[in-house]
């Protein structure tokens, strides 16, 4: 072996000062050095971080971006999410393996490529795009898939992909990748992508009491971007008042929500505000730590993010006594996740953030109350965070002067599918879903997936619904769909998402998945009853009352929408047996093991 | 004197301890909440979701939801009946369980539930998931087909037996048991005497060479349905 393990994680244990917390640093310096995280590693950090084996290997069985098998010196992961399908993902990933001779799932004989799936990696809008370790690459055709295992054979440096860079910081020289923004401006409404006057808004809010900042915030009437919506002064009134020697803010940078990539453009290019609305949370609440928890899926920006933070220490934007205010002191790290759509929940988030599974927490308690280490923690997104900046720097007035009663200032969106202008959105709270996909230019529209898998699949008759929390609430993900997509396999993909997805802590959630990605499956085999359709429902409101957290109590939302508004789709597929028998069983099918192992033929076959 | 709380459940007015869950109030009460995953003496879990009851018209899990004062509880209604009754068919679809000739049987808390649900079969497909049986320990023996992923094991091994022999590996559908060494659970200090392996609500944990030591027809739940132990006891905290 090329790396001497014991070196290796001895060296990045030291790194985490032995910090069990930390385990997902030392695991990616293991895999990324490594290229897997073998049994004999998995005994070797236990040993280093004083804490058992099975607690290792159950972090790494959990994150798709670690692996106990070798994965290649190359790690290729193409992203698996519908937009990335119908811009055809399937037609590249045909090209990648006939041109590697492997299929997805292994690694070369030579251990030098592997070819895996991969969850939605925020590029719907350059579509299909896939991550070579971690230099993303975009608009894919089989061709150009071709040509990158060219390069690639003669120089093993995935930069070395990157001809073109995007626009803005995409070319900064930490960055280099060949992302485009594809920001679609409306001067007037923007807010978040709106310019702004880079630390002003610290220095306000550190003029104001804490108290003040977050009255500021209840003026605004500013909801959280994430797609609940919780009030966000209340959730810092709540995280202030509670007891703690240590609170922490820590920034969401997770969006996993197929079909979004907002975040990235707010992280490419609009980190400080993100970074300043962290220091103002941390002086309204009294907290002195931040953590910017980023998808490994953006692991290409962590150095530019890197690079911004410490251009905040210097600006004395972070550090001790921020702007000179005296006994404020507030930092930030970069925590970088592993591969699991989950913790993009927010206590899912916090234990991943802890180095363990990324399992949801029980709640109560509420992370305002115990959160990250037990303590009063506040978690906000991104764009949450930009719009704080914002409201401190302009006035609450301002922003709530945008948007409807109930859903104050603007959203961000992520547009991608069939439309001729994929890319991200600024639109004021109360604009119709009709004016975005004109914005977009879509045409020939069948249906609309608002918010991701976990929303709502709206064809044209609910078109003119809003955009607000009172009507169509969104995380952001806007999945446009044409005339000529099969819904029902859309329906069937983001089921198969979930069941990918389930961290399978609670039973619902767990099982309930499989057997609803199953039911369509049969149903889209032209084996489903009308009885059929009963049980989903069934299943659906089950998994909604009783899952244990937000993915399993939306996840059965593609089903129940698609049922609702586009019911002829399934009608037309499914019908009762005539001879009694239920359509999903094939006999013939279900003898054939029996057959086999007798070496004996059934008269009916 | 500790202030108390006083709550409903299934309109029976019940007082308790600030701090309890739901379902400890409820079984010192005597109303049973079914549960799989909880086991009085261990971190909650809130896994199996079988104890999912309706707080002031929101779902919960009975198991981690703290009293409070006021609070209004249904857990013996239609709608959360059917509910459980799925979350059990889903814990038999999803694995490989075989009554008839599991060595649990009358003892198997997951058949017990089953019966006093009145589940005669799964209305799902069988997934049959392809399972592995750890034997590797000389009197201890890990079926994986007929864990339920409660979690008991894991939590007693590590906060009762102090040794962590125990904890998920995997995700999703595919998430299970894993054991605190290579090779199998010879390989740790797993022992017979061990708490964990009495945690174990199903057939998944066995000690070997015991199985039929006390005769079918004669265990706990050939007896009486599982639950009356709470229901016979309760009534001390009635207001």
């Amino acid at each position: 072996m090329a790396v001497c393990l014991d070196t290796l994680i001895t060296t990045a244990c030291q790194r985490v000062d032995h910090d069990p917390g930390r385990l997902l640093d030392v695991l990616h310096v293991v895999q990324s050095q490594a290229y897997c995280i073998s049994d004999e590693a998995i005994d070797i950090i236990a040993e280093e971080l004083g804490i058992p084996r099975v607690r290792v290997e159950g972090a790494v069985t959990f994150y798709a971006f670690f692996s106990k098998t070798p994965k290649g010196q190359i790690a290729i992961r193409l992203s698996s999410d519908i937009i990335d399908k119908l811009h055809g993902a399937d037609e590249v990933a045909e090209a990648l393996e006939s041109k590697l001779g492997i299929r997805f799932g292994e690694t070369t004989d030579d251990g030098k490529f592997s070819l895996d799936w991969t969850s939605c990696i925020g590029m719907c809008d350059q579509a299909p795009a896939a991550l070579v370790n971690d230099v993303v690459i975009t608009r894919l055709t089989p061709e150009s898939a071709r040509e990158v295992i060219d390069t690639l054979r003669k120089d093993a440096d995935p930069a070395k992909l990157v001809v073109k860079p995007g626009e803005g910081n995409n070319a900064h020289p930490l960055v280099r990748a060949m992302v485009n923004n594809n920001i679609y401006l409306e001067e007037s409404k923007s807010v978040v992508l709106g310019p702004v006057n880079r630390g002003e808004a610290i220095h306000k809010s550190l003029g104001m009491t804490p108290t003040e900042v977050i009255r500021a915030l209840k003026t605004s009437r500013l909801r959280g971007r994430g797609g609940a919506g919780f009030p966000c002064g209340m959730k810092w009134e709540f995280a202030r008042a509670a007891e703690g020697a240590r609170k922490f803010i820590i920034c969401n940078a997770d969006e996993g929500e197929p079909g979004t990539f907002k975040d990235r453009i707010l992280l490419t290019e609009m980190a400080d505000r993100i970074f300043a609305g962290m220091t103002i949370a941390g002086y309204a609440i009294g907290a002195e730590e931040g953590i910017v928890y980023l998808r490994a899926e953006y692991a290409y920006l962590q150095r530019l993010l890197e690079e911004n933070v410490s251009q905040h220490r210097a600006d004395g934007w972070l550090g001790k006594n921020i702007a000179g205010k005296k006994g404020y002191h507030f930092d930030i790290r970069i925590q970088l996740g592993a591969g699991a759509y989950i913790c993009g929940e927010e206590t899912a988030l916090i234990s991943s953030a802890e180095g363990t599974r990324g399992d949801p927490k029980n709640r109560p308690p509420f992370p305002a109350q115990q959160g990250y280490l037990g303590c009063p923690t506040i978690i906000n997104n991104c764009e949450t965070l930009c719009c704080v900046t914002k409201i401190l720097e302009q006035g609450a007035g301002t922003f709530s002067e945008l948007g409807t009663e109930q859903s104050s200032g603007t959203k961000v969106l992520s547009i991608s599918g069939d439309c001729a202008r994929p890319g991200v959105y600024e639109v004021e709270f109360g604009t119709s879903l009709r004016k975005v996909l004109q914005m977009a230019g879509a045409k020939q529209t069948q249906a609309v997936q608002v918010s991701g898998p976990s929303g709502q699949m709206i064809g044209p008759e609910g078109f003119d619904r809003l955009i607000c929390f009172d009507d169509l609430a969104t995380g952001g993900s806007m999945m446009v769909f044409d005339e000529s997509r099969n819904l029902l396999e859309i329906v069937h993909a983001f089921m198969g998402f979930f069941v990918e997805e389930s961290c399978g802590y609670c039973t619902p959630c767990r099982v309930g998945n499989v057997l609803l990605a199953d039911g369509i499956q049969r149903v889209l085999e032209g084996r489903g009853e009308p009885a059929d359709l009963d049980q989903f429902q069934q299943i659906g409101q089950m998994m909604k009352a009783c899952s244990r957290c937000g993915l399993g109590q939306t996840s059965w939302q593609p089903v129940a929408t698609s049922l609702e508004n586009f019911p002829h789709l399934y009608e037309a597929l499914v019908k009762e047996e005539s001879n009694g028998f239920q359509r999903s069983f094939d006999l013939l099918q279900e003898i054939t093991d029996a057959q086999q192992i007798t070496g004996r033929k059934s008269s009916l076959a | 004197m500790p202030k108390t709380v006083t709550l409903t459940i299934d309109g029976t007015r019940v007082e308790a301890q600030p701090g309890e869950k739901i379902i400890e109030a409820a079984d010192v009460a005597g109303i049973y909440i079914p549960r799989l995953c909880h086991k009085p003496g261990l971190e909650p879990s809130g896994s199996c979701r079988l104890c999912t009851v309706m707080v002031n018209g929101r779902s919960c899990s009975a198991c981690t939801t703290p009293v409070a004062d006021g609070m209004v509880v249904e857990n013996d209604v239609e709608s959360i009946r059917q509910f459980r009754k799925m979350i059990v068919e889903m814990l038999f679809v999803e694995g490989n369980h075989f009554c008839m000739f599991c060595e649990k049987s009358g003892n198997c808390e997951l058949q017990a539930v089953a019966y006093r649900f009145g589940i005669m079969a799964p209305r799902y497909p069988y997934l049959w998931p392809k399972r592995e049986v750890d034997a590797s320990h000389p009197d201890i023996l890990i079926d994986h087909n007929r864990c339920i992923l409660c979690g008991r094991c894991v939590r007693t091994s590590r906060d009762i037996d102090g040794k962590h022999l125990f904890d998920f590996i995997e995700r999703g559908g595919k998430k299970r048991l894993g054991v605190n060494a290579q090779g199998g659970l010879a390989h740790t200090n797993a022992d017979v005497s061990d708490q964990a392996l009495d945690a174990c609500p199903v057939g998944a944990l066995l000690r070997k060479r015991v199985g039929y030591q006390e005769p079918i027809g004669q265990r706990l739940y050939d007896i009486q349905p599982i639950g009356s132990e709470i229901e016979g006891k309760g009534r001390k905290n009635h207001v």
